[in-house]
């Protein structure tokens, strides 16, 4: 048993159930009333809430602890600095890099790829060489890869998936080839919630000699992320979706690549010394983070991750799991209601469709009865061509949701019905 | 159901969403215009002929909720025959109904009918650009020049 699973054995209870209660008394927004109803909060995927540890640590920081970093000789910059340079190390241990320099702080995972797009992307590729991703993708794993196309000459090529929302391996190897310099892939769809082989694909792409970045936006608040495991080049996620602040994530790049590859902005902390005649930059991981960071994130996030680690993954993977299993099954039992995504392996997320319904009635109807969830193509829109229908309607679970709750979505689903006759 | 939502999905509105009007494609046609809502990739195509400043037909094709296709399936029927500046006037009116403050009486101008059944969306300003999508597009339409418009 690993510490982590010690600690998430500790936090089931006797009959071996997770103790959803317990967390939930961590998360104030919870007993929230929208619209005289208790809220039922089933948008996790967009962004998912703060539990009490993270809101008093930033509060805590701003309070007691806050200068700029890096640069004061007094007190405060070093308590501060420390801080952010913690939260640093307690995100290398929360994707098992090797070190610390590794862990780039970004805005999150949308400017992560972008950084790697214009950085790696432009020192490295050049007319006719080819960037595969898959039909999966959210947009901002598909944009910065059709700017860098635009800007080198090189080639964007979409691996398809099928009707269940897997990605089609055998047409994805017959696409990897001696021309491919960099494979995209996320490691969990946040439209479909399909988890995808990544270790499978990331094999690939070095075989050809590729670098490969998988979007960990939607995997870092379910999966356990090993990146030496992986083998990952560049992994990123997002401070938000795992019930941190929002305007912060992680880049995470092997140090050689990161080492090889020309600053992505110029300013302070960026450099080692400036002349106007010549600049050397600084060394990893500061090269990347120009200008004063967002210091307080920085350490919201790092309480985020202490708090994701104190319930342990393997503990939310598992009730997560159960808890999608029994959406899955109840929402797909009501007539008219057609699943979309039906991957054998999935996280977090339930996307639906109801005949003759579109998903913003759906949205508006469940909003009456304090039930949030998305309705749209959730910066997937291929994805949404891909099965011939201009949106969804999404519920996307956390640790936090109840089967009780999905009863209630259940509920909710049956009066659409009603009022759409 | 809770007394917004019936105001919202009133009979009527969802009797067009299921059968919309004046769904089809115009050929040949006077003017044609798209219409986006890039926020829920909400489409739709209008087609109106006109005659003398006065719209002859005006029909619609496209993909949008409830809402939007009921809007634009009663606005194709309400604008028919209008001159150029009562449907400028129907225009800013169902934009007044339906941003209304909703603790206020609904303001309902002469000119809107039917289309006073809108005043349910100010309890969901969520929803006001599914009402509104077909109208900037008609203006759009009525005033040329443009091929495609956007809510955002
Ligand atoms: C799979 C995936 N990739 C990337 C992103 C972008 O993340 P952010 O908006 O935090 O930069 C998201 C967020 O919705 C996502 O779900």
């Amino acid at each position: 048993m690993t510490a982590q699973s010690v600690r998430a054995a500790s936090a089931m209870l006797d009959g071996g159930a997770f103790d959803v209660e317990r967390y939930r008394a961590d998360f104030p927004i919870l007993t929230t009333q929208v619209r005289g109803k208790e809220l039922v909060y089933l948008d996790n995927a967009a962004s998912a809430q703060k539990p009490r540890q993270v809101i008093d640590a930033i509060a805590e920081f701003d309070r007691a602890s806050y200068a700029n970093i890096h640069r004061g000789v007094h007190h405060l910059s070093q308590v501060a600095t420390k801080a952010y340079e913690g939260a640093r190390d307690k995100v290398r241990a929360f994707m098992n890099a090797e070190q610390d320099r590794e862990i780039i702080f970004v805005r999150g995972t949308t400017e992560a790829i972008n950084l790697v797009a214009s950085s790696y992307g432009r020192a490295n590729l050049q007319a006719g060489d080819e960037i595969l991703i898959t039909h999966l993708e959210h947009h901002s794993n598909i944009v910065p890869w059709q700017i860098l196309c635009q800007q080198t000459g090189a080639v964007l090529k979409v691996a398809p998936i099928s009707d269940e929302g897997e990605i089609v391996m055998d047409e994805f190897k017959k696409l990897v080839g001696k021309k491919t310099k960099i494979v995209a892939v996320n490691h969990v769809s946040n439209a479909l919630g399909t988890i995808n082989p990544v270790d499978e694909i990331i094999a690939l792409a070095h075989e050809v000699g590729a670098v490969a970045l998988i979007d960990g936006a939607q995997s870092a608040p379910h999966l356990a992320i090993d990146v030496r495991a992986l083998d990952a080049d560049f992994y990123a996620f997002s401070s938000h979706k795992i019930f941190g602040p929002t305007g912060v994530g992680v880049l995470y790049g092997k140090a050689a690549l990161l080492e090889a590859m020309p600053p992505y902005q110029g300013g302070g902390d960026m450099i080692s010394y400036v002349t106007f005649e010549e600049t050397r930059y600084n060394r990893i991981p500061y090269k990347f983070e120009a200008g004063t960071p967002n210091i307080t994130g920085v350490v919201g996030m790092g309480a985020a991750i202490d708090y994701i680690q104190s319930v342990g993954l393997d503990a939310i993977g598992a009730y997560e799991h159960e808890l999608l299993e029994y959406a899955t099954e109840r929402v797909g039992a009501v007539e008219g209601v057609r699943l979309v995504g039906t991957a054998a392996k999935k996280a977090g997320v339930l996307s639906f469709v109801i005949d003759g319904v579109h998903p913003h009635d759906v949205g508006t109807i469940l909003d009456q009865a304090g039930i949030a969830i998305r309705a749209g193509h959730h910066c997937a829109q291929p994805v949404m061509d891909r099965f011939g229908i201009p949106a969804t309607a999404r519920a996307s679970f956390a640790f936090y949701n109840t089967k009780a709750e999905i009863d209630a979505l259940v509920d909710g689903i049956h009066q659409i019905r009603k009022v759409f006759g | 159901m809770a007394s917004d939502l019936r105001e919202l999905y009133q009979e009527v509105i969802l009797d067009h969403n299921k059968k919309p009007r004046n769904f089809r494609e115009m050929e040949p046609f006077d003017r044609k215009v798209e219409g986006f809502n890039p926020l829920c990739g909400d489409r739709l195509t209008l087609f109106m002929k006109i005659e003398d400043g006065v719209i002859k037909d005006v029909t619609f094709q496209g993909s949008g909720c409830a809402i939007s296709t009921a809007s634009a399936s009663m606005m194709t029927e309400a604008l028919v025959g209008k001159t150029f500046e009562e449907a400028e006037q129907m225009f800013s009116e169902f934009h007044d109904l339906v941003t209304g403050d909703p603790t206020d009486e609904p303001k309902v101008g002469e000119h809107l009918d039917k289309l006073e059944i809108f005043a349910g969306i100010r309890e969901f300003p969520a929803r006001v650009k599914c009402a509104t999508l077909c109208w900037h597009t008609a203006k759009a339409a009525l005033e040329g020049g443009q091929k495609s418009v956007s809510t955002e």
